[in-house]
């Protein structure tokens, strides 16, 4: 609690202890004065300030505040000469705003918190003497030391020492990424092992988790429709509830007299009026959704995404990249006669030479220990090399047919190496840019959660495009697009797409910010570091999972449901209260409850979006 | 430009009525008040925001006598 949330709980104490007292005191002594008096005491004390901003403001030209309403019903209270009861509702109120702001400024905290991956200091080598200086004041060129379980403060490369990092801040993602010197590394990122001497290549400003703070903390700015909505309920609420109350003071006592009793509901009217709970529920539950989003690794550049990413329609996928991991890999080893090892290792051996893609994944798939010399490259089918001294083929179906080898018929999509050695076929290896893990399963979840159509874009050529896509189990692949075609294929989808669903696009943020731009929802995926798609999408999947996108659906859809919830919730209540007071059902103390008690339940809610 | 500037505000309602006021100050051409975050954000045509800023705390301490805005 801070000072002034103290304060007032002090004076909240006295008051409701004073307000027993004067209630409690014997009926015998006021036969000859009156008691309402004596209740003005705690009035006061609970209720000075509400009192005096109420004043404020009306000197000002401001009505129609929390302070005014309160005043009014309140002093209204004592007029008619419900005093206990106008002291017990300002001690409620009372109440239920320090409440309100111990909630509000906790879920605030633990929201903050979530995304709190700010840096406080970096370590820097001055005069052969560490000195922790502020990230800000660090240049480009400089570098800092960075000891094990401290955070990354900018971001840089790897001079010198070995480590591992946990991205988990920015990523979600609980496994250590292992780095060495020359590996960039990126700010917000926890150090666990080793002591790294990184040169920094970005300022502070523009290091990694500076762009991800202040794309969080803009996101307020971007509002849903249901935010402006209720903004604008808000201000059109209050009025007409306080002018209702008007005509509920004056028209029935003058059809039916009861000057008092009227007066009396109409003062609920205006407890009821108040906004706050209103207008404080949907943004916070918005909130408390893009700081739980951001925890998993994924951020929502604002609240209207969150409602365009609840009503996807189609889903737009680049394929390299996005559903394949973008880089060749083995896939596939058949062997003829042999170990699948002496296979590999006899192709990865031949191809030792060479800085293709087929040779780099041949090599990244096993550690050739062979010696090989003699390397010919052969174009357009492959290398022929003396592999421990025998003559070693290894290239496509044609080098062997030309050598009289008769090689496997092999149907798995990708390129595929065939090797010989003196004359002996020994199999085949498949490479090809390989399906995510979670690609397929990330396809069944957005179809799970109403995503009518899933297209594919690329552009590779149809065989290829086709294979992938039949093994996800995608709609539709368009094949073979340039650059600008993706743009044109996005447009007609867009056309295609009824008016209330909305269109995702999920690319890697390597040049299609262009399409990022034109879909309802630009997702970039693996966008850690890449300033480009940071800026130009509209959602960031901070590592390269396609699962992220089901899970940043299921948050859009768990917050929307709890602003509902509190929309619902608050409306319901107060309209409950007002439809109560008319028949005078309803007190004073039940419509105060209606505004700060709900306003309190709101926030709880709220904060559930968060986890 | 667009700059941003920390605050210090109470109510959200508060909050929502700052900005539709500063909203319709001459000049500004954007301005967002962010009751979550404690930030008010302004986005001018010129580049020198002081006038404008002096009028915007002007507009908030009449709405919300309580509220803070650190021009820094």
């Amino acid at each position: 609690m801070t000072k002034k949330q103290k304060k007032k709980l002090y004076r909240i104490i006295s008051a409701a202890a004073l307000l027993a007292l004067v209630w409690l005191l014997p009926e015998a002594w006021f036969a000859a004065l009156p008691r309402w008096p004596l209740f003005l005491l705690p009035y006061l004390i609970v209720g000075f300030d509400v009192l005096r901003s109420c004043v404020r403001n009306i000197l000002r030209g401001n009505i129609f505040d929390e302070q005014f309403l309160m005043s009014v019903a309140t002093v209204g209270a004592f007029a008619t000469g419900e005093a206990p009861e106008a002291v017990f509702v300002m001690v409620f109120f009372q109440i239920g705003e320090l409440f309100e702001s111990i909630a509000v400024g906790r879920s605030r905290r633990n929201i903050a918190a979530l995304m709190d991956i700010r840096p406080d200091y970096a370590n820097i080598e001055r005069d052969g003497a560490l000195t922790a200086v502020a990230p800000e004041t660090v240049c480009v060129g400089d570098v800092i030391i960075v000891k094990p379980g401290e955070k990354l403060p900018l971001d840089g490369v790897v001079e010198e020492g070995e480590s591992e990092l946990n991205t988990a801040a920015l990523t979600g993602e609980a496994l250590p990424r292992s780095v060495g010197v020359g590996d960039s590394v990126i700010s917000g990122c926890v150090n666990l092992r080793g002591t790294l001497r990184v040169r920094v290549t970005k300022s502070f400003e523009n290091s990694t988790v500076n762009r991800i703070l202040e794309l969080v903390e803009s996101a307020a700015e971007r509002k849903s429709r249901s935010e402006s909505f209720i903004t604008r309920f808000a201000a059109v609420y209050t009025p007409v509830v306080c002018a209702l109350a008007l005509l509920l003071a004056v028209i029935p006592p003058l059809v039916a007299g009861e000057w008092g009793k009227w007066f009396h509901r109409a003062l609920v009217f205006l407890v009821v009026s108040c906004p706050c709970a209103l207008v404080i529920s949907v943004p916070m539950s918005f909130f408390g959704g893009i700081g739980g989003a951001s925890k998993k690794g994924i951020l929502i550049k604002g609240s209207s995404y969150m409602d365009a990413l609840c009503s996807a329609e189609i889903a737009v996928f680049d394929k390299t990249g996005t559903l394949t991991e973008g880089a060749f890999r083995v896939t596939q080893v058949y062997p003829v006669g042999c170990s699948e090892q002496t296979l590999l290792q006899t192709a990865a051996a031949a191809e030792r030479f060479s800085d293709h893609h087929i040779a780099r994944a041949l090599r990244t798939a096993c550690s050739d220990n062979l010696c090989a010399e003699r390397a010919e490259e052969l174009a357009g089918r492959g290398v022929r090399t003396e592999v421990e001294g025998k003559t070693v083929l290894a290239g496509n179906r044609r080098l062997m047919e030309d050598a009289g080898i008769a090689c496997a018929e092999v149907s798995t999509p990708g390129t595929h190496v065939h090797v010989a050695a003196d004359g002996v076929y020994l199999g085949c290896i498949v490479i090809a840019d390989a399906i995510k893990p979670d690609a397929a399963a990330s396809i069944a979840a957005l179809r799970r959660a109403g995503v009518r159509r899933i297209v594919m874009l690329t552009g590779d050529n149809r065989t290829a495009a086709a294979a992938v896509a039949e093994q996800l189990g995608v709609d539709e692949v368009r094949a073979e697009l340039l650059p600008d075609d993706k743009v044109a294929a996005v447009e007609t989808l867009l056309a295609e797409k009824s008016a209330k669903g909305t269109l995702l696009f999920v690319g890697d943020g390597i040049n299609d910010a262009p399409v990022l731009a034109r879909a309802d929802v630009g997702v970039a995926m693996g966008a850690l570091g890449s300033d480009a798609a940071i800026e130009a999408a509209d959602v960031v999947l901070m590592d390269d999972r396609p699962a992220k996108l089901p899970q940043a659906l299921a948050v859009a859809r768990k917050t929307r449901g709890i602003v509902t919830q509190n929309i619902v919730l608050a409306l319901g209540v107060k309209l409950a209260v007002l439809a109560l007071a008319v028949p005078g059902v309803a007190g004073m103390w039940l419509a105060t409850f209606a505004d700060v008690g709900v306003c309190v339940i709101a926030v709880i809610n709220a904060m559930r979006a968060m986890k | 430009m667009k700059k941003t500037y920390k605050i210090e505000v109470d109510c959200a309602n508060c909050a929502a009525k700052m900005e539709t006021a500063i909203n319709r100050i001459d000049g500004v051409s954007a301005a967002t008040v962010s009751f979550m975050t404690q930030k008010l954000s302004v986005e001018t045509a010129s580049d020198d925001q002081g006038a404008i800023m002096q009028e915007i705390v002007k507009i908030c301490k009449k709405i919300e006598p309580d509220c803070e805005i650190y021009l820094k």
